[in-house]
């Protein structure tokens, strides 16, 4: 469990204070993939840096595991810090180690010696990101995805509970990232871990996340399960980043409809709802007609969902509307 | 006569030249090793208290620094001299290895001490935030990452040491510290025998030389990886 108490950050430059984050509230829960959301300058990068304290607050308390961060001596911090792994956009392995170096190099720290002990663990790290040949390579013998693998290795060295994930697949290509992904969605399934990343892309946050909080200009401007935030946007920044992730639908609705008779409305399915032929019962019980406009299937992590944007027409319009809501579908009404 | 006779007639002695340059060698070796000592220690010390870095310290920086190049703007030769007081309580001479001992490695350390701190500067403050993010301590982090991974431009740092030393143990050579420096200066400067400078000059250029190879060896090394 990570919670926020009135948490605030600025930093301080030519002796004027520059606020990076507004006071806010928040908690992770055990177990979760949360992610955080924002362009750069948002704040995501310090608010992640919190957690460990590689950043300061300035004001309000930080609790980890209920353990108040805030109030750590510094041998004591270093110790806490031990059981929050970390994983970088750069990677940020050691250059001059090997890969099982850079992988045995946070056991070390924490003050193993037995190089028994150290080799077995180091074996069994490397086998779980798929790295067990590389072994003996250095990391500039890697390509950017295995670099990211040994992070993953090393930051699960001490048998972290919360992994964080600081932009982990930004530098990485589309496949590349696909398959990071799935190694921390794996590790987040099997190892119980508590996942916090942050991204400027919502790709990312819709194949892995659980819940999502939008970052805008140091303030979180939405949060919620990724599904909700996802299928009804509120905030303009969140609209953005949905309509990056979904480039057609976005093309579409902007669209004026104008010229198309009838009443629009936008249909969310998800879950369950996705496996029941509603529309077409409700098109005959009802006598509505419909005609489609623009339309996606896909999944949000393991939900699959679909979203469909209708004209309908008919006398009996409130009624099919009220059958579809029964059928656990989600309704919006757009403007023209 | 033998041929060697015949090029370089004033040279009577070789195995006074040969005794010169292991004079040479050993205030090399003697001089590089306390400057490493002394100067890497202090150059992790300017590197920690900059501005922006681990521990910043801006008035020890500013002592620490202000002091490096007091030492460093002043020439050997005149160093030296002022020293010999100093070199005298060190060492209780003035003369010979012992006595070029002392001025060679306080004119050397605060210029390797530079050295060192500019090689740190270049270890990628990610990583250094990675092992802070791991829990290691600042004496873990300077042991286990800033050292290692700067290795590359630490040796850089200590052939150009080396090879600065060289220069300045012959110029010990004029106030008396022997060495191939006394030599050319004794009898190629003092004494008009050229032949004598001619060879000093030319064993120098091999020991430069020899010193460049090897710490190009070490550094290309590290680069690769």
């Amino acid at each position: 469990m990570i919670r926020f108490v009135d948490v605030h950050k600025s930093y301080r430059v030519d002796g004027r204070d520059i606020p990076a984050l507004q006071p806010f509230d928040l908690d992770i829960a055990d177990g979760e993939v949360f992610g955080i959301i924002g362009l750069s300058g948002a704040g995501k990068s310090t608010l992640i840096r919190l957690i460990n304290l590689l950043e300061r607050p300035s004001g309000g308390r930080i609790f980890v595991n209920d353990t108040e961060m805030t109030a750590l001596a510094e041998p004591a911090l270093r110790a806490q810090r031990r059981r929050i792994g970390m994983i970088f956009q750069h990677f940020n392995l050691l250059a001059s180690q090997t890969v099982a170096d850079n992988v045995a190099f946070p056991l070390r720290l924490a003050g193993e010696r037995d190089s028994a002990a150290l080799q077995a663990r180091v074996g069994e790290l490397l086998a779980r990101v798929g790295l067990s040949d590389h072994a003996d390579k250095y990391p500039s013998q890697l390509s950017g995805g295995q670099k990211q693998r040994v992070g993953i290795a090393r930051a699960l060295a001490n048998r972290p509970s919360i992994l964080l994930c600081d932009e982990a697949t930004s530098a990485l290509d589309p496949q590349t990232t696909a398959s990071v992904l799935e190694l921390l969605a794996e590790i987040n399934r099997e190892l119980k871990l508590t996942i916090v990343l942050i991204t400027h892309e919502m790709d990312v946050v819709r194949r892995v996340c659980d819940r999502v909080a939008v970052l805008d200009a140091g303030v979180i401007v939405e949060h919620g399960p990724v599904a909700d935030v996802f299928l009804h946007p509120q905030h303009p920044t969140t609209r953005r980043f949905v309509d990056e992730a979904l480039p057609e639908e976005a093309a579409s609705e902007h669209t004026p409809f104008a010229q198309v008779p009838g009443h629009i409305v936008r249909l969310s399915f998800r879950g369950d709802a996705t496996l029941t032929p509603s529309l077409s019962r409700v098109a005959r019980e009802t006598g509505v007609e419909f005609n489609i406009l623009a339309g996606r299937i896909d999944r949000i992590k393991d939900l699959p969902y679909g979203q469909l944007t209708l004209a309908m027409q008919g006398a009996q319009m409130q009624i099919a509307l009220a059958a579809l809501r029964e059928a656990g579908i989600e309704i919006e009404e757009l403007p023209r | 006569m033998n041929p060697l006779q015949k090029l370089f007639p004033n040279i009577d002695d070789w195995g006074e030249i040969g005794r010169a340059c292991i004079d040479t060698l050993l205030m090399l070796g003697g001089s590089l090793a306390l400057t490493v000592l002394i100067g890497l220690p202090l150059g992790v010390l300017l590197y920690l208290t900059g501005k922006g870095q681990l521990r910043p310290m801006p008035k020890l920086y500013a002592v620490t620094s202000l002091l490096v190049n007091v030492l460093r703007s002043v020439p050997f030769i005149i160093l030296m001299i002022v020293l010999m007081p100093v070199t005298y309580a060190l060492v209780g001479t003035k003369l010979g290895i012992r006595g070029a001992i002392p001025p060679l490695v306080i004119g050397a350390a605060p210029f390797f001490a530079r050295l060192v701190e500019t090689a740190l500067r270049e270890v990628q403050q990610g990583v250094i935030e990675a092992s802070q993010a791991m829990g290691a301590s600042l004496w873990q982090i300077v042991r286990h990452v800033l050292l290692p991974e700067a290795r590359g431009g630490l040796f850089a740092g200590i052939t150009v040491t080396a090879i600065a030393l060289v220069g300045y143990t012959a110029m010990g050579g004029a106030i008396g510290s022997g060495g191939l420096g006394d030599l050319a200066y004794r009898y190629g400067y003092l004494s008009y025998k050229s032949d004598y400078m001619l060879v000093t000059v030319v064993l120098l250029i091999v020991l430069v030389q020899v010193l460049q190879m090897i710490g190009d060896r070490i550094v290309l090394r590290y680069k690769q990886r």
